[in-house]
């Protein structure tokens, strides 16, 4: 259930997105969807890729400061209140999001959420319970 | 039974005896050898005579160790001014070896060796390496640069003087240092205190443990590093970590080293005689005072220095150190006298801001210090760049970790900084050697 997210440190200027990010296209790396999370002075560039080992491996070696992380990826339909009923979700069951984005899926009328809670296997456990409908790594990246 | 077995001179390399001279013995030795080469000096290089005759000297002055105060001084734009062989005294048939700086600011410094001066060097450092506790079957990683700088080519000398085995690996190439340093087994690793850093980091993020290796020793200098940043290395590697003095001018590395007391660096003074003076007015400093640490090269022949201002800011300790050495010791040099800098009136030391940043992470990033002017106000920043130790991916907790370094710099300096995290690499590194400061300020 738990999906790996790359993340690098950046620096806010010009270019300083657009290297690590040719980089990884160059060794043949999908980015499935892309976060950036930034202050006025540096950004935090999340991705869920096709191959985060790698990506992790090739940015590293690249001189690039990276963390991988644990993250949990929901699908939702898209339409008004989707997002709304999920999140309701997570209020009953008492449990933080760290942060949280989302991006259309390719398939039509889905959109997936991707979370990150401190605690992911208690987050499993509980959005199990309450039914909401968990993308193993297989399913988020299988369009590719 | 440490200090027992340390005192016994004849237990340890022979190179070390004179390490153990008994003190009359060897200010007679200086004596003896301060008049020789003030005589060679005298005789062959212009610029000193010049400098004796304006002050009425000939060497037959120089009766006592003390008379060394009244010889002229000789300063690093000397070397410069009379660029490239105006100090030599030996002809040049004689040099077997020059060796220069890199000559960041105008015409680089050139500096001689004849064979003899070359022996010097090597018998010093092999005294170095003996104190630090090597011998005859360590591996010794060389990771100084090679070449124009005197680091590479004189640590090696004196660890094949040593009778160690070398692996003269020369600077840079991180991920290859740490394999050789794991599949050869290495013991003992020479190189700056800040590449040592960058190999901590580097072997962490390749899942080399420094610990489980068989290195037990690091020696560690060209640049001024703290006792905060010896305890960090120690915690992170289990080695033994000691200081290293010297300066191209005088000799290259091997001026002087710690012993494993570990309480200051004995001078090698047989061969380089220290003074203290005062940095402002040159006046001599008693034994125990802080200020300009001068030095004499008593026995080089192709390029002697009477009177060489260091720069380098410390104490002579007094007293006689628990390892038996009868040779002086220095306070390790934290600054330099040029390194101060003044910000908004207030005197700050590149030093404090490393300190500054330790107390925080508990590792020592790479960091620069950026100064510029804004309507005629002096602006201080401190660029740290992000290790992986301090990067996460919660925008957060970034940020929390930008506070607190710039609440621990504001209350080390006494001053407002602005901090900014920067990407792993950015900071320009050159042999090594960290540049710490960049002063874009124009008056």
């Amino acid at each position: 259930m738990k999906i790996h997210q790359v993340s690098l440190f950046a620096e806010n200027k010009p270019g300083h997105i657009a290297a690590p990010i040719r980089l990884l296209e160059k060794e043949g790396i999908d980015i499935r969807a892309l976060y950036l999370a930034d202050t006025e002075q540096y950004g935090i560039v999340r991705m869920i890729v096709s191959d985060w080992q790698k990506a992790a491996r090739i940015l590293e070696t690249h001189g690039f400061v990276v963390k991988v992380t644990e993250v949990l990826a929901v699908e939702v339909i898209d339409h008004p209140g989707g997002l709304a009923d999920v999140l309701g979700a997570l209020d009953q069951i008492g449990i933080n999001i760290e942060y949280m984005y989302a991006f259309p899926d390719a398939r039509e009328g889905k959109a997936i959420l991707i979370f990150r809670f401190a605690d992911p296997d208690v987050a499993i456990a509980r959005l199990q319970t309450a039914g909401v409908n968990l993308l193993t790594s297989d399913e988020l990246l299988k369009d590719q | 039974m440490n200090a027992i077995m340390e005192t016994a001179a004849s237990d340890c390399h022979p190179a070390s005896v004179p390490d153990y001279t008994p003190l009359p013995e060897l200010r007679e030795l200086q004596l003896k050898r301060l008049q020789a080469v003030v005589t060679l000096a005298w005789k062959q290089v212009k610029l000193f005579r010049s400098r004796m005759d304006e002050r009425g000297l000939t060497p037959e002055d120089i009766r006592s160790l003390e008379d060394i105060a009244r010889l002229p001084f000789t300063q690093k734009s000397d070397l410069r001014d009379t660029y490239p062989f105006g100090l030599f005294a030996s002809p040049m048939k004689d040099v077997v070896r020059l060796h220069a700086s890199s000559g960041t600011t105008g015409k680089p410094i050139v500096v001689a060796y004849t064979q003899k001066d070359v022996d010097v060097w090597t018998s010093v450092l092999v005294r170095c390496f003996a104190g630090c506790g090597l011998h005859r079957g360590d591996i010794m990683q060389i990771a100084y640069g090679y070449g124009l700088f005197t680091g590479g080519l004189g640590a090696h000398y004196g660890a094949e003087g040593l009778g160690a085995t070398v692996v003269p690996t020369s600077g840079g190439h991180a991920d290859r240092q740490i394999m050789l340093m794991r599949d050869f087994g290495v013991t003992a690793m020479c190189c700056t205190p800040t590449y040592f850093l960058h190999l901590i980091d580097r072997a962490a993020e390749l899942g080399v443990d420094l610990k489980e290796l068989p290195l037990r020793a690091g020696v560690f200098g060209a640049e001024p590093w703290s006792e905060s940043m010896r305890k960090h290395i120690e915690n992170m590697s289990s080695i033994e970590a000691f200081d290293i003095y010297g300066l191209s001018e005088i000799i290259g590395p091997g001026v002087g080293c710690e012993c494993r007391r570990h309480q200051g660096l004995h001078i090698f003074e047989d061969h380089f005689y220290p003074e203290i003076v005062d940095p402002e007015t040159g006046a001599p400093l008693p034994d125990g005072a802080e200020g300009e640490l001068v030095l004499t090269t008593l026995s080089k022949q192709a390029m002697p220095m009477i009177r060489y201002r260091t720069r380098d800011i410390t104490t002579i300790l007094r007293g006689q150190c628990e390892c038996g050495r009868t040779l002086r010791r220095i306070d390790r040099i934290g600054r330099r006298s040029d390194d101060m800098l003044i910000i908004r009136g207030v005197n700050v030391f590149p030093s404090q801001v490393e300190s500054a940043l330790l107390q925080i992470e508990g590792t020592l990033p790479h960091y620069q210090i950026l100064l510029t002017r804004l309507q005629g106000l002096d602006q201080m920043e401190v660029q740290v760049e992000v290790t992986p130790q301090m990067f996460n991916d919660k925008i957060g907790a970034l940020q929390e970790l930008h506070h607190k370094l710039q609440g621990a710099l504001d209350r080390v300096l006494g001053i407002r900084v602005r901090v900014a995290l920067v990407e792993a690499n950015s900071i320009e590194r050159s042999e090594g050697k960290a540049k710490r400061v960049i002063d874009r300020r124009t008056s």
